[in-house]
């Protein structure tokens, strides 16, 4: 716990200060929060272990945010939306499968790669439907189809495994590979968040899906197409995890029927760390791949202050805490802050 | 607005057209007819419960009819939904507002309708300097930036009139539109339904305030129990011609107050300030006496119940049962020493809703049909049923939930359960609303019996001859503060609201 110590200062004291001061800022300051105690972390680290920013430091550190930055970048649509989707994980899983199996036969990487996403779609679809159509709670339904996708996978895996000896050399260089510290899976990510972030901001069916998280029958007198836009946002949160399964196989190589088990708590946790609001209407995809991006170093820069790796689950879960706790007195602050206008106005 | 084809000026821009619609058993409109023409301010009026909200969202294309039809120029059409009737050039302001919080007030104005630059993006610029343009229109200063989060109800209600004026509405549907404002942002707000009514569009104004509806509107249609009554110009009417037709019975009989002798001081409120939500609040309430609570929604009645009764922590002040102080934020001492609360929101607050009515009932005198730890279910049964039968509660079995019993209904068995505890003060939160007009007499009589037989009553109400018939004395609350005190005698329509929207009495 002594390594992450000195960091929550910065965050309330970021959060607080501007918080009251420039209220309608309030999703960029909370971005910048995480974006601070990132830093801050990474810099302690680096004065501890010089070695920890070299190229490969630097590399290892974006090839294991990628696939985390994929899958929580579809998650933070869906919790935009006011949902959730806990299936990501089985279908991180099954894909990655589907993709080995192919390559395995000799099939193309490029098929592979589209073979996972069209699959990850599907199952991106039928969460989507089950939630929209269905009236029934995100959360149970997408508990269900998490258990449901992991038992198919688990029937057609059976005791089976993917290797790296089973995949064209090619692909499994591209898993690891990169320009200089920039890994080429980094890149893909990166350009997916771009779009999606752009998407977000700049297109109406983006703004409607913070408009129905925000107020759901707001949205409806509105006249959004509330299910189809919540259709969609399932469906794209299903097909990156059916990316990152692909990619998941190009950087680990190694596939079984245990695959992106438990997964999508950590893509749950990197998001809400990522000031996406689970009660849906705020927060963004870059706030999203930056909590992503703040779980993963934590992983790299324990081993290389020479603490055990015992203690990443449990610091986790303090800045998940954390991150709700800054949450909620942002919120506070701003709902005082907002009131005091209001009385200098009336 | 006129088509070529059309004889003559009198061609309504909407309509209804014998148009039913009913919820489960409920009937909310009967056969009901509705001509809308351009350049005309047209008064919707009936009791609560009379069918106003629904023929709205028939209009709105939130409803469809079961029966009937909506004609646009004069030819049927469906709307699938409310951007149907948007697209068709129909505006509704409801009466909550319908904000998205998250968003910025631009973005809330032209959500779905957004400017848009090649390849269908956002024109964010273009949309906050129409934003402005709107604002400047209607002479405030918000900034178009501003999250929706946070506003008074009284700029949301102008968000929301910008987002009507945004697409040039043809139709314009305002359902209490004036309920949250105070007098010069009524004018204000008058002053841009007469000039949209001079470009010719066709305006449906709902008001409970009857001096509103004769200055604005030039004729009324009449709902009482989701049937039109009347469709009439408003010229040569008064407003009791009006009140007549609205509730169909006499006033009187409605509220059935009891004159009765205050006693002893049983509530004493000192000071009570909770910060940022009411100030310096205090008042007594005696023993026999009913006192009403009047106040624009949002004007802190309802926070001042709660944190008399300790749900809510009060930040400063006193609050007194009989001469004994409660402790701050404990709801179970103000049970103890005779206080009972019966919550504005029945179903969230008030009842277990899949619970038996036996149960809810119960769930108060669980201290006292508790044996051995356990709960006496025989001792429960013939508590809540003495309750049920003493109040005239409409059920089946008692062991039914209570989602199966009318919204009256349900709000007897909230009265039952906290009746059932005998106390001395009971603070009741709108115990009319939405409730039909039999209960709603029925709940008065209860009232005012309670007050003769010596309990202190504190009546929250929106429901203005609700107040004006039922109370000794009236506290009016405005922002927070309570502004006024008004005996029964002085109580009147212009002087109580006077005081909650801040207006000098």
């Amino acid at each position: 716990m002594t390594v992450v110590s000195p960091d929550p200062t910065p965050v309330a004291e970021a959060a607080e200060s501007s918080g009251t001061r420039l209220a309608d800022r309030v999703f960029k300051v909370r971005e910048l929060a995480i974006l601070l105690v990132l830093l801050v972390m990474i810099a302690v680290t680096q004065a501890g272990n010089s070695e920890f920013l070299s190229e490969q430091g630097i590399k290892d550190l974006l090839l294991n945010a990628t696939i985390l930055v994929l899958v929580a970048t579809g998650q933070a649509l869906v919790v935009i939306t006011r949902n959730v989707d806990l299936s990501v994980g089985s279908t991180l899983g099954i894909t990655a499968f589907a993709a080995g199996i192919h390559l395995q036969g000799g099939g193309n990487p490029v098929v592979a790669i589209a073979l996972a996403v069209l699959l990850g779609t599907g199952f991106g679809l039928l969460n989507g439907l089950l939630v929209s159509l269905g009236q029934v709670p995100a959360l149970v339904v997408t508990l269900g189809t998490l258990y449901i996708i992991r038992g198919i996978d688990s029937i057609w895996v059976g005791s089976r495994q993917i290797t790296a000896a089973d995949l064209p050399a090619g692909f499994v260089d591209f898993g690891s590979g990169g320009i200089s510290a920039l890994p080429y899976l980094a890149l893909i990510a990166i350009a997916v968040l771009v779009a999606t972030a752009y998407y977000m901001k700049h297109f109406g069916s983006g703004r409607e899906l913070y408009a129905l998280g925000s107020n759901p029958e707001a949205a409806r007198l509105a006249g959004i197409p509330v299910r189809k836009r919540i259709l969609a946002a399932y469906t794209f949160c299903g097909a990156l995890a059916g990316l990152a399964g692909a990619l998941y196989l190009a950087r680990f190589g190694n596939v079984d029927s245990g695959t992106g088990t438990g997964y999508e708590l950590t893509v749950v946790s990197a998001v809400v760390v990522g000031g996406v609001v689970f009660t849906g209407g705020s927060g963004s995809v870059y706030g999203a791949a930056l909590g992503a991006l703040l779980l993963t170093s934590v992983n790299s820069v324990l081993p290389a202050l020479g603490v055990s790796s015992v203690w990443v689950l449990a610091i986790n879960g303090t800045l998940l805490i954390l991150a709700i706790a800054v949450d909620r007195i942002v919120a506070l602050r701003v709902a005082a802050a907002l009131k005091k206008r209001n009385a200098r106005h009336g | 607005m006129t088509h070529p084809s059309d004889t003559g000026p009198a061609a309504p821009v909407l309509a209804l057209r014998d148009v039913s619609k009913s919820f489960g058993a409920v009937r909310a409109l009967r056969d009901v007819s509705l001509d809308l023409f351009p350049g005309e301010v047209h008064a919707l009026a009936g009791e609560n419960g009379a069918g106003k909200s629904t023929l709205i969202k028939t209009l709105a294309g939130v409803h469809r009819p079961d029966a009937g039809q909506v004609l646009l120029d004069g030819a049927p059409v469906l709307f699938h939904g409310p951007g149907d009737a948007r697209d068709a050039g129909i505006a509704v302001i409801y009466q909550e507002p319908t904000l998205f919080p998250d968003l910025s007030i631009a973005e809330n104005i032209y959500m779905g309708r957004q400017p848009r630059r090649p390849l269908g993006r956002i024109d964010h610029k273009a949309t906050r300097t129409a934003t402005a343009a709107l604002m400047c229109r209607l002479g405030v200063g918000l900034d178009p930036d501003r999250p929706a989060r946070g506003l008074s109800i009284a700029d949301q209600q102008i968000v929301e009139i910008a987002k009507a004026l945004s697409f040039d509405a043809r139709v314009l549907i305002m359902d209490e539109p004036t309920a949250a404002l105070t007098g010069s942002e009524v004018a204000r707000l008058f002053g841009v339904v007469r000039t949209l009514r001079e470009q010719g569009a066709a305006v449906l104004f709902i008001s409970h305030r009857l001096e509103e509806i004769f200055e604005i509107c030039g004729r009324v249609t009449t709902l009482r129990d989701g049937a039109r009554i009347a469709s009439e110009p408003l010229d040569g009417m008064t407003e009791d011609d009006l009140v007549r037709r609205m509730v169909g019975r006499d006033l009187e009989e409605l509220y059935p107050k009891q004159e009765v002798r205050p006693g002893e001081i049983a509530l004493s409120v000192r000071r009570l300030t909770r910060e940022g939500v009411f100030t310096d609040v205090s008042f007594d309430v005696r023993r026999g006496e009913i006192v009403g609570l009047a106040g624009l929604v949002g004007a802190g009645r309802t926070e001042v119940a709660r944190a008399v009764f300790g749900i809510d922590r009060r930040d400063a002040g006193e609050v007194e049962i009989d001469g004994r102080a409660l402790t701050n934020g404990a709801p179970s001492t103000a049970m103890a020493a005779g206080l009972a609360l019966v919550p504005e929101d029945r179903r969230a607050q008030g009842l277990v809703m899949n619970m038996s009515i036996e149960r809810n009932i119960g769930l108060t005198g669980l201290r006292t049909t508790v044996r051995a730890g356990l709960v006496d279910r025989g001792a429960e049964r013939s508590r809540s049923l003495d309750w049920a039968v003493r109040l005239h509660v409409k059920y089946a079995r008692i062991a039914d939930t209570v989602s199966t019993l009318s919204g009256g209904n349900q709000q007897k068995v909230v009265l039952a359960k906290w009746l059932a505890t005998g106390p001395k003060v009971l603070i009741v939160d709108e115990p009319t609303r939405g409730i039909d007009v039999g209960t709603k007499a029925e709940v008065h009589r209860l009232l005012s019996r309670l007050a003769a037989d010596g309990v202190a009553v504190l009546m929250i109400s929106s429901d203005l001859p609700e107040i004006l018939g039922m109370a000794d004395r009236v506290l009016v609350m405005h922002e927070g503060r309570i502004t006024a005190e008004i005996p029964r005698t002085e109580a009147t329509e212009e002087t109580v609201m006077a005081a909650a929207t801040g207006r000098a009495a």
